[in-house]
């Protein structure tokens, strides 16, 4: 049954497309990043030289490094296959070189790899307990699948190591889950006052001082901070998506559709938008094609096996295609990789639509054991259906 | 060192976000009937710009004038990394037609291709390397369609090979197939038949007082018939039951020498009896070997992933009635002129050297590698 519908849907992707011959020479049938992107002609140029002699770690783990950075700001995977690629002769390693190591953790973390990430970082750092990047890192991953107070022990080991933005901006995730948001906020918000900063440090700090005011219920103080961080980085799609959902969660679509903006090749900013969309008579036009596209992006994931869009496809059955109990089965599985306040969220929407209390009670319990603070989610667990 | 900081703690803020673009994926459908391959090949230029290079001017943007001055090139790239097998004998392909497409990524050249395939087997065999190297994030999706049903199958760097086909039937027609390759196996495959023939030969006989006596009842020769055909089959359906289901891996020259040794030695002792009354011991113990030449057999056939159960059970049957169609016509025969000259001297005797003297050029040819008679090669 399965394979049939796994059949079906393939060739529906397949066969809507139909292959055709271009009637001239110039038409143009790609534009490639690079063409807008200086960084990534460069990118190119240290990849070509990297064939030349792929063992070599200063030019693999650049390259790595580059296309790592690529991938975060353009939102693309394939960057990330690249970085994996230059690693290549130290990806299957039992014992690659520290800097190799640290790079692949990164890598199989964005891959939601998280024991994966979790047991190189150990390495590392077991090896140098001052490898100042391996704790953050580590802190960041701890924090994503739920483990709040190791997390918290990585960033006070960084205090000594790294700038104190960056110390407080590590400790701002783990400690506000944990049940002390406004401690947490307070030293985030003071640490942000001091002078000075790298602009992108403060960018990111900005955002999470944004979602954790969003969660304690201090929706002005969220507004200004995501704002603020806007001004320094209009194109941040983690910013914009984190944005655009606390506008949806205040009931303002139509803003949220301005926070999304025009440039939907990004699938968290497409789902947005459709969620947007949804809500408003006059997009209705807008709302059908960017539904069948959203449809059309999670089939392609679904064929090539992904399991990274778990909690956006959950959203998006729950909320555009009225599907209840496959958002929950979604939301569950998702729960079992990730626990960060938007999954939980995901997952008491789906078990309230669907009127499952095991999933409620898992979701209930996991706050009552962290003591997580978060008024939408409070908002959601005893909404009326 | 701050620069460094910054980006990974904002890569990191999107640790449990979805990839926000899509990954590199290209599709490929194959559609066989008969030996007859046909099917195309969509690929991202984003993906084959990666790769060799199709922006000539450098100006960030692929026209169809710099796509089409690529076309060599580009088949010449793709189709160097695809190899289709049919019994273990490579398909040939060629590209056909050269056109385009866009994918919710952008565009993607479409590679028509067709195929032949000279060997027929229930089942193929892909390998798929496209892109694996320069991003082992790449996908390919294969869309294999027979008799008007398709079956997906996902190639990635960890499984470039992929045996597709054989499972489209319904389970009766399947078991069927294999089944049938089962008998032709053991009748095809003469070193089998030839370590069989060599163990059943004395069955007619008796070890009497150092010499071949004609044995007295029917009933007996059965029995020792029965007893090493038993003996055998077990052995061989337990070592080709663990190297078809991945558990034991011998290498196939190694097995091969073995087996013809295996046929050597069972003739000889037929001339110069080491073990006359105990054979049934000498089939099960040569049979664990010939069990890993029927799984070598079995491993160019292809099992269908979806139910390979089904089929090695198939498989292993379809041996076991061959085998049992050789005894059915060799006992009545040879216990009828087991009394005559001819039996004892031209079949027994003459036969067992014939057949010591085939199995030895087998051996010599399988071990050092060295083709003494083409012609005398066995299908095994």
């Amino acid at each position: 049954m399965l394979r049939v519908s796994l059949a079906l849907v393939f060739t529906s992707s397949v066969a809507i497309a139909k292959p055709y011959i271009p009637t001239d020479d110039t038409v143009v049938l790609e534009r490639l990043p690079e063409r807008t992107e200086p960084s990534l002609r460069e990118l190119k140029r240290m990849r070509a030289t990297l064939a030349v002699n792929p063992r070599d770690l200063d030019a693999a783990t650049a390259v790595a490094q580059r296309a790592i950075e690529a991938s975060r700001a353009n939102g693309d995977p394939r960057f990330l296959g690249q970085a994996q690629a230059a690693l290549a002769p130290w990806w299957n390693s039992k014992d690659p070189p520290p800097r190799a190591l640290l790079l692949r953790a990164t890598i199989r973390q964005s891959q939601h790899d998280f024991d994966g990430a979790l047991a190189d970082l150990d390495r590392l750092i077991a090896s140098d307990p001052r490898a100042a990047q391996a704790r953050l890192v580590r802190a960041t991953v701890r924090t994503v699948v739920g483990r709040y107070a190791e997390a918290q022990s990585d960033c006070r080991a960084l205090a000594p190591l790294a700038p104190p933005l960056i110390v407080a901006g590590c400790l701002a995730g783990p400690t506000s889950l944990s049940g002390d948001a406004a401690a947490a906020y307070d030293v985030l918000t003071s640490a942000l006052a001091r002078p000075g900063g790298d602009a992108g440090a403060v960018e990111w700090a900005l955002t999470l001082a944004g979602e954790i005011a969003a969660r304690s219920g201090r929706a002005a103080d969220a507004e200004r901070h995501f704002r603020q961080a806007l001004l320094l980085d209009p194109r941040d799609a983690y910013l914009r998506a984190a944005y655009a959902d606390f506008l949806l969660d205040a009931g303002r679509a139509r803003d949220a559709l301005r926070v999304t903006g025009d440039d939907l090749r990004n699938d968290t900013l497409l789902l947005r938008a459709v969620l947007a969309e949804r809500l408003l008579d006059d997009h209705r036009a807008a709302y059908s094609a960017h539904r069948a596209e959203m449809e059309a992006r999670f089939d392609a994931a679904r064929l090539r096996g992904d399991s990274l869009h778990r909690r956006e496809e959950a959203r998006f059955r729950l909320w555009v295609d009225g599907d209840n109990r496959g958002a929950l089965a979604l939301a569950r599985d998702n729960w079992k990789v990730q626990r960060e306040p938007a999954d939980l969220r995901i997952l008491v929407d789906a078990a309230r639509a669907a009127n499952d209390a095991e999933a409620m009670h898992i979701a209930t319990e996991w706050m009552a054991q962290t003591r997580m603070q978060d008024v939408a989610l409070v908002t959601a667990m005893g909404a009326p259906r | 060192m701050i620069r460094v900081f910054v980006m990974l703690a904002a890569l990191l803020a999107l640790a449990g976000t979805a990839a926000a673009h899509k990954p590199s994926d290209a599709y490929l459908t194959v559609t066989r009937d008969g030996a007859e391959l046909s099917g195309q090949w969509d690929i991202a230029l984003r993906d084959l710009d990666n790769a060799i290079g199709l922006d000539t001017n450098g100006d960030g943007e692929i026209t169809w004038g710099e796509l089409k001055a690529r076309r060599a090139d580009i088949e010449r790239y793709a189709f160097g990394r695809l190899r289709i097998t049919s019994g273990g004998e490579p398909c040939t392909l060629r590209a056909r037609d050269y056109q385009v497409d866009s994918h919710t990524d952008g565009a993607y050249v479409v590679l028509g291709l067709a195929g032949h395939c000279g060997q027929a087997a229930p089942t193929l065999g892909i390998d798929y390397r496209l892109f694996l190297e320069i991003d082992p994030q790449h996908r390919g999706l294969l869309n294999f369609v027979e008799n008007g049903e398709s079956r997906s199958v996902v190639f990635s760097v960890d499984t470039p090979e992929r045996t597709v086909g054989g499972d489209h039937a319904g389970p009766l027609t399947q078991f069927g197939t294999y089944l049938d390759e089962g008998i032709w196996h053991i009748w095809l495959g003469y070193d089998h038949i030839l370590f069989l023939v060599s163990l059943l030969l004395p069955a007619v006989l008796v070890r009497r007082s150092g010499r071949w006596q004609p044995e007295t009842s029917f009933r007996a020769a059965f029995v020792d018939v029965a007893k090493v055909v038993t003996a055998f089959t077990l052995a061989h359906s337990i070592t080709l039951s663990l190297a078809a289901l991945g558990i034991v891996a011998l290498p196939s020259r190694w097995v091969e020498s073995a087996i013809a040794l295996s046929v050597v030695l069972a003739a000889l002792n037929n001339l110069f009896p080491v073990v006359a009354n105990g054979r049934w011991i000498a089939a099960f113990g040569f049979g664990l070997l010939h069990g890993f030449g029927f799984a070598g057999a079995l491993r160019d056939l292809g099992l269908p992933t979806g139910s390979l159960a089904l089929s090695l059970a198939g498989f292993n049957l379809g041996v076991e009635i061959g085998q049992l169609a050789i005894v059915t016509l060799f006992l009545p025969l040879a216990y009828a002129m087991r009394m005559t000259w001819g039996y004892r001297r031209l079949v027994f005797a003459g036969g067992s050297a014939a057949i010591a003297a085939i199995a030895t050029v087998w051996f010599t040819e399988r071990a050092f590698d060295i083709p003494l008679f083409a012609a005398f090669a066995a299908g095994s």
